[in-house]
């Protein structure tokens, strides 16, 4: 295995007149191809600022960021991005939602239709192309945003708390859905999530983040054979070692709340 | 519409058609005043039919069925306020996308225009004599000006409401700055550019009345006011009329585009 994501050192600080919030402070953390690295800790904890640094959308205050040993410049379909509010464009039909990426590659109208119903049909959407994103529910429409940064073939998925608004049910099934996928396919996938028992569910690793400054307090390797069961011993060993983190982290966020710091 | 809700909705204005013409039949004001509603609608009939009998050796069919007076003044105003309308929207729309996108084109602009906008449409008839003198050039400079402020201002809003996420979902997915215009802002501010355009051709059937009443030797407002002149109340009325028939279509058409336009809006849903 080969390092496919390189964080080096990064810190992101937020200025605003009269404070200063340190979002990020040397952060360091590799992501080997093909592995699934989840990113978990209370709101507020930098997780959002980090993905969004690696996928381009801000330039760190200081430190490195390389993908495929090349230094990060801004955004780019080489990282796909997975919305925790879907982002799909409301006013384009599903499959024109799933064919806009490979559009912006210079694929032809026809062959980019093709496409995108070959991939609406892999997940379970084959009749929904010519609806519009308001007709479909939150797990459809997670499911199109899905299959839209798959038609642009990113080897890097970045996913910011896809699951975060959907009932327990719809998640449970995404999850899966995205393991099939990733076993497939063997993207490099980055997810972030608050959900503990989401992490363990899916993640090679799971690295715990501190609140304020954002800093890396663990970096656990899950070695549970997939599919994983939320109800076995070694699975809860695990959860009770990262919920004693987070929870630290999460009182630490309240007290700062209760304190005056604005919620980002 | 269902057939009762119509009953009920002409109730009304029947009645007051009716109490019209029963006080201009007892002779409670003088026809100069207020003509019966019989009066109004011969008036109008007689406006809008050919002034000659039908000969094919003089023109086509469809040209002796437009050859009133009241179809030419209606295809006058129509031509003046589409073509105004046209070209203010066709300015206010990439500027407002600039302004909108632009935080360095929004403060270079915009103090300019929110001098300007406060002027009503109207008090530049003087100015567009002057510049444009008389006939179509000033009443369409003046219904560019009411139409383009309204979609200005509304497109402005519609795309700084645009949530960010869809401009990094764009560039995410590798769209350019020109796409991110075409294809993200313009079809994410429709809801408000549409609400703009409503306004903005509503101006612009009111200022084309009014310049018509000033500036220019036809059109519908030209015809009422020179039906005041040979005090034909009737033609006055008439022409009132008509101008409401044409305002009431123009907003049903935009009301059409609107709702095909915005078939993927959640608020439309039922």
């Amino acid at each position: 295995m080969t390092a496919h994501i390189v964080v080096e050192r990064v810190g992101q600080e937020f200025r605003s007149p009269g404070r200063t919030v340190v979002a990020l402070r040397d952060i360091d953390l590799t992501v080997e191809r093909g592995e699934l690295v989840c990113l978990l800790g209370p709101s507020g904890c930098g997780k959002s600022t980090l993905l969004n640094a690696i996928a381009g959308f801000l330039h760190p205050t200081s430190g490195r960021i390389l993908v495929d040993d090349a230094p990060v410049v801004g955004p780019g379909p080489d990282r796909g991005m997975v919305f925790q509010e879907y982002a799909l464009f409301p006013w384009m039909t599903v499959a024109d939602n799933v064919a806009f990426g490979l559009r912006m590659k210079g694929v032809g109208r026809a062959a980019a239709r093709q496409r995108a119903a070959e991939l609406l049909g892999r997940l379970g959407l084959a009749d929904f192309g010519d609806r519009y994103p308001k007709d479909l529910s939150g797990g459809m429409r997670q499911r199109v945003a899905i299959a839209r940064v798959l038609a642009i073939d990113s080897p890097v998925l970045l996913m910011d708390e896809p699951f975060g608004a959907l009932d327990a049910l719809t998640r449970a099934s995404l999850q899966d859905l995205l393991l099939g996928l990733w076993a497939e396919l063997e993207r490099t996938i980055l997810f972030v999530t608050h959900s503990i028992d989401e992490s363990i569910y899916l993640a090679d690793r799971v690295v715990v983040m501190t609140y304020r400054p954002g800093t890396i307090r663990r970096d656990l390797r899950v070695d549970l054979p997939r599919p994983r069961d939320p109800s076995s011993a070694p699975f809860n060993e695990i959860k009770r070692e990262l919920a004693e983190l987070v929870m630290t982290e999460q009182h630490r966020q309240e007290a700062a709340e209760r304190g005056g710091a604005a919620r980002d | 519409m269902r057939a009762r809700p119509l009953l009920t909705g002409l109730l009304v204005p029947v009645l007051l058609v009716a109490a019209w013409q029963a006080a201009a039949s007892a002779g409670l004001a003088s026809p100069q005043a207020l003509p019966s509603p019989l009066d109004v609608l011969l008036r109008w009939w007689e406006y809008l039919a050919p002034p000659e009998a039908f000969d094919p050796a003089q023109s086509s069919r469809l040209g002796w069925i437009f050859s009133g007076e009241l179809v030419g003044d209606a295809l006058a105003s129509l031509y003046r306020v589409l073509l105004g309308f046209a070209i203010g929207t066709g300015l206010a729309l990439p500027l407002g996308l600039l302004m909108g996108a632009s935080d360095r084109a929004h403060r270079l602009l915009n103090p300019l225009f929110q001098v300007l906008r406060p002027i009503p449409p109207i008090a530049y008839i003087p100015l567009a004599i002057l510049w444009f003198g008389l006939g179509n050039p000033p009443a369409v400079f003046l219904i560019v000006i009411g139409a383009f402020f309204p979609v200005l201002i509304n497109t402005i809003t519609g795309v700084r409401h645009l949530d960010a996420v869809y401009l990094r979902a764009a560039r995410n997915l590798g769209a350019g700055r020109v796409t991110i215009f075409t294809r993200v802002m313009l079809p994410g501010a429709t809801p408000y550019i549409l609400a703009g355009a409503r306004i903005g051709i509503g101006t612009a059937f009111i200022v084309v009345i009014v310049s018509e009443m000033i500036a220019v030797n036809g059109g519908l407002g030209y015809r009422i006011l020179e039906a005041r002149e040979y005090t034909w109340t009737d033609k006055v009325i008439a022409g009132m009329f008509t101008i409401g028939l044409i305002g009431l279509a123009i907003d049903t058409v935009m009301s059409r585009i609107s709702r095909y336009l915005l078939r993927w809006h959640q608020e439309l849903e039922r």
